[in-house]
């Protein structure tokens, strides 16, 4: 669960806690143990046409163990909380480390004396809320987001909420417990005009129901796609692009992995020699912050139990830090930021950043677009998974959104990229938004103008 | 093959308890699939095994069909009890009233094998596994001093379902995937480079009798060499040639995504109502096959129990049929086509490709380069994505040069090329003679990853645009 890591004691989970105590309680001599333990339950409504789609109910737990012995690391995990299943994954974990090569810097976190900050991360309301309200609340999106206009279709209207528990504890004196819950809705559409067909989507986020923007999201969900309805292939250029608010939060995800410890000290990163430097626009301070409640991924600890904090990255341009693990630390002679991540039980712990915010300006969106002479407004991009590469920082990826004029709005374009280098990305930014939305990702969105962006089309 | 596959994972008779359980609520349809896949993988990176890990994955999920309505619940616990707690609560979800009483009759339980496995990996002693990531490593780094970096992975998953519902249908299913994977980083004056290679079969470890891991390792570690020397990418339209094997890709975003029957049901999908139509050149002849044996994508039977099969979608650029799961045939009142996958037990199944691929055609490839004065020639692809509804779809080339008067010349950075899928079907003019698979994919759709595989001859598309910078 994105915030299911909370751990203040009113939050603890005793059983599960008890469950991790015995697992490391079973360490050998010079055996070091860590086991984490997850339990959780979503609940996922879809409508469509009126109709409740698929209603999903459901819950899943299990368990990953992490042996070292003599510097080699063997892990094992298994899908259930069953006892005999337990003993089995400590077992299989203790065959896997004669495989692997000692490793002198392999090892678990130890306790650093930095406090949490305590954060709320259960909504009791949440908790109780009705499966019919759950329904209806869909139903709800549906209506509205056909209401905004006769163009449009809804291909998906989605409720989704989920509930997590996780313990760890290891030889070396982590012992953390935390429950969180969290849901959103979500809603894909459709509008056509004759035989052309265009797409839209938006979501609303809250810590409960009673906090979603529904109107909001079916504005949003019905502009995107009714927007583009007559887009054409714009012709090639250099040209200024205007990122929206979602877009730039995937851009931001994409440099995630630059200032991830581990990659810089494996040569993965193209900042690696680039401390102190400025490897941006100075108007750029980007920060790592879990403990800013407000953010989507917010939490009090990481994915090895230790607190989470504030990093401040990038400061005004020039790059301060990179994000690490007690891993990674090790690795490069400094200490943890507390930036392990962990996909669940199955896995083990990574390096990365967990809540990404770029520091706002002051301009709005309209405000920005109106001081664009001649530019594109980036409304969404496909294949960053494809075109963009973190390790040489070529970035190229395809688009769609609106040309943009005399800092107006002009004509819909779409089936173009738009291309650069991250590098270069960086120091071309020339305005950031003071539009912060609280997208449910591990980065904030703004808008964002970068400049000299080479835009292929015709 | 020394993979048991007497014992089922779940006794007949509870079975058909938890599925009558499952109609208790007046549901017309209730299915049980049970999952037990168990994973062994193994990890290389700076030059250190960093780690075997062993997975164990089971349980079962419930689904129950009311109407329009699918109710779904899944539980790790396979004792009766825990069953029919899943199906009460799947039940629930999809409730219409009461539903009285029902019998299930299964039928005899089917089989439907397509691959042939001959060396169980859990038969083989893990160092053998830890071993194919040193030697890659080694090859990669003994062929050139700019290779800085190599990580590479080792995978095998044997995955033993059960499927059972209502209708009657009993089907399992034994699969076996090994997965190898190698990236290697280069660095040279004007920065770093990467180079990636990957193998996937639905086969044993005897796929590295016939594979050789150190071979693969050498390509990735060229791949990043010669894009060391690599010019920015072209931006605009010109002629893109895409070699055998590297490309399928292409099909699987232009058209495939399309062509599945949940999203031409809901009119998301640029080819519905395009039936007996031409959709593409007469050159294409596009199938997707769930039979091809050892490939990537092969299943023998779908994760709603039904076997796979070979089916036409495109045959000479006419439109033939779409792809079908249980739920879209039952609404269009006709079969189903062997696409229904999901997975895991944990999420709800959904119309997915298997292994699709573009025919041969009777070119020889090197006159498809010869006839291409000014182009690109692109040598590996990477991933793809695709908006359905507009059909507007990118892929990543990973490996890619240029074309200067009909020969391939210097190599080009990494960029996305981005078309719409009718448009660039239409527009394949040149194709050869030279079909093979590609690479195994992992195909995202709604938050859930299957395996696919896919594969063409090398072909030429008249204009795509290039997502590049140079002018």
């Amino acid at each position: 669960m994105s915030n299911g890591s909370g751990n203040s004691s009113s939050n603890s989970v005793p059983d599960l806690q008890a469950i991790v105590d015995r697992v490391v309680a079973k360490a050998g001599k010079g055996e070091q143990i860590e086991a984490y333990v997850s339990r959780g339950g979503e609940t996922a409504v879809r409508v469509y046409e009126g109709e409740v789609e698929h209603f999903v109910s459901a819950q899943s737990e299990g368990i990953g163990i992490r042996v070292i012995k003599d510097g080699r690391t063997g892990f094992a995990y298994a899908g259930t909380l069953d006892a005999d299943a337990i003993a089995e994954v400590l077992a299989d974990a203790r065959d896997n480390v004669a495989f692997g090569t000692p490793d002198e810097y392999a090892g678990l976190a130890e306790p650093d004396g930095v406090a949490q900050i305590p954060q709320k991360f259960w909504d009791d309301e949440l908790a109780g809320y009705a499966t019919a309200d759950k329904i209806s609340l869909t139903k709800e999106l549906e209506k509205l987001t056909l209401g905004m206009d006769s163009r449009v279709r809804v291909e998906e209207s989605n409720y989704d909420d989920g509930w997590g528990e996780v313990a760890v504890a290891t030889t070396t004196g982590i012992r953390e417990s935390g429950r969180g819950n969290s849901c959103y809705v979500s809603v894909s559409t459709l509008a056509d005009d004759g035989d052309e067909t265009q797409t839209g989507f938006s979501f609303s986020v809250g810590d409960s129901p009673k906090e979603f923007n529904l109107p909001k999201a079916a504005r949003e969900a019905a502009d995107r796609a009714t927007r583009l309805l007559g887009a054409v292939k714009p012709p090639s250029k250099r040209t200024t692009v205007v990122l929206d608010p979602y877009v730039t939060s995937q851009f931001l995800g994409v440099l995630s992995s630059t200032l991830n410890g581990e990659n810089v000290s494996k040569g993965r990163s193209f900042f690696a020699d680039k401390l102190g430097e400025t490897v941006a626009d100075p108007r750029i301070t980007l920060v790592d912050d879990p403990t800013n409640p407000l953010a989507y991924t917010a939490t009090d600890i990481d994915g090895e139990g230790l607190a989470a904090r504030r990093n401040v990255l990038i400061e005004n341009g020039v790059l301060k830090m990179f994000v690490q693990s007690s891993y990674s630390a090790r690795r490069t002679g400094t200490k943890s930021t507390g930036n392990a991540t962990r996909g669940g039980f199955a896995g083990t712990p990574g390096v990365g950043c967990l809540a990404m915010q770029l520091q706002p300006g002051t301009q709005s969106q309209e405000e920005l677009i109106k001081g664009v002479d001649d530019g594109v407004w980036i409304q969404m991009v496909q294949g960053l998974h494809s075109g963009v590469n973190p390790i040489s920082g070529d970035f190229s990826t395809g688009a769609s959104g609106m040309m943009i004029r005399n800092g107006a709005v002009a004509e819909p374009v779409r089936e173009f990229t738009i291309a650069s280098t991250l590098q270069r990305m960086l120091l071309d930014i020339v305005a950031i938004g003071g539009d912060i939305d609280w997208l449910p990702s591990r980065a904030v969105g703004l808008t964002l103008v970068i400049r000299d962006v080479t835009m292929s089309g015709q | 093959m020394s993979i048991s596959t007497s014992e089922n994972l779940v006794e007949a008779d509870v079975i058909a308890k938890v599925l009558a359980k499952g109609r208790a609520t007046g549901a017309e349809f209730s299915e049980i699939y049970i999952e037990d896949k168990r994973s062994t993988s193994a990890g290389l990176d700076d030059g250190k095994v960093e780690q075997v890990t062993s997975g164990r994955d089971r349980g079962a999920g419930i689904r129950v069909v009311a109407g329009e309505t699918t109710g779904f619940a899944h539980t790790s616990d396979l004792s009766e009890r825990g069953l029919l707690a899943a199906a009460e609560a799947a039940a629930a979800a999809a409730r219409q009233g009461d539903g009285g009483v029902h019998k299930i009759a299964l039928q005899p339980l089917l089989r439907h094998p397509v691959n042939t496995v001959r060396i169980a990996p859990n038969d083989v002693p893990k160092a053998s596994k830890v071993a194919l990531l040193e030697r890659a490593n080694n090859a990669a780094r003994s062929i050139d001093g700019a290779i800085v970096q190599v990580s590479a992975a080792y995978g095998d998953s044997y995955r033993r379902i059960l499927v059972a519902n209502s209708d009657g249908v009993f089907s399992a299913d034994d699969q076996v995937r090994t997965l190898f994977r190698v990236s290697v980083v280069a660095t040279g004056d004007a920065g770093m480079q990467t180079g990636y290679d990957s193998l996937g079969h639905t086969i044993g470890f005897e796929v590295f009798d016939e594979n050789d891991v150190e071979e693969m390792a050498i390509r990735a570690a060229k791949q990043a060499i010669v894009k060391l020397q690599a010019r920015p990418a072209p931006s605009g339209s010109l002629p893109v040639v895409i070699k055998q094997g590297s490309g399928g890709v292409l099909f699987h975003e232009a058209c495939g995504h399309g062509l599945e029957a949940d999203l031409v049901g809901k009119g998301a999908s640029v080819y519905r109502g395009k039936m007996g139509e031409l959709v593409a050149s007469p050159l294409v002849t596009l199938i997707d096959d769930g039979t091809m044996s050892g490939e990537w994508g092969a299943i023998g039977i779908d994760d709603e129990g039904h076997p796979s099969q070979r089916n036409v979608l495109i045959e000479n650029g006419i439109l033939t049929d779409y792809m079908w799961d249980f739920l879209r045939a039952r609404k269009e009142n006709r079969r189903q086509s062997g696409n229904g996958r999901r997975q895991s037990y944990a999420d709800l199944p959904m119309v997915r490709m298997t292994n699709t691929f573009v025919t041969n055609g009777t070119e020889e490839p090197d006159d498809i380069v010869r006839a291409t004065e000014h182009g690109v020639y692109v040598a590996k692809l990477g991933g793809g994505s695709v908006d359905t509804a507009s059909g507007d779809f990118v892929f990543g080339m990973v490996e890619a040069y240029l074309i200067e008067n009909g020969e391939i010349t210097e190599p080009l950075r990494e960029s996305n090329l981005i078309g719409n899928g009718p448009q660039v079907l239409k527009d394949i003019d040149l194709l050869g003679n030279d079909f093979a698979m590609g690479n195994p994919g992992m195909c995202g759709k709604d938050g859930q990853g299957v395996p696919v595989g896919d594969g063409q001859p090398t072909l030429r598309v008249k204009a795509m645009t290039i997502g590049g910078t140079a002018a």
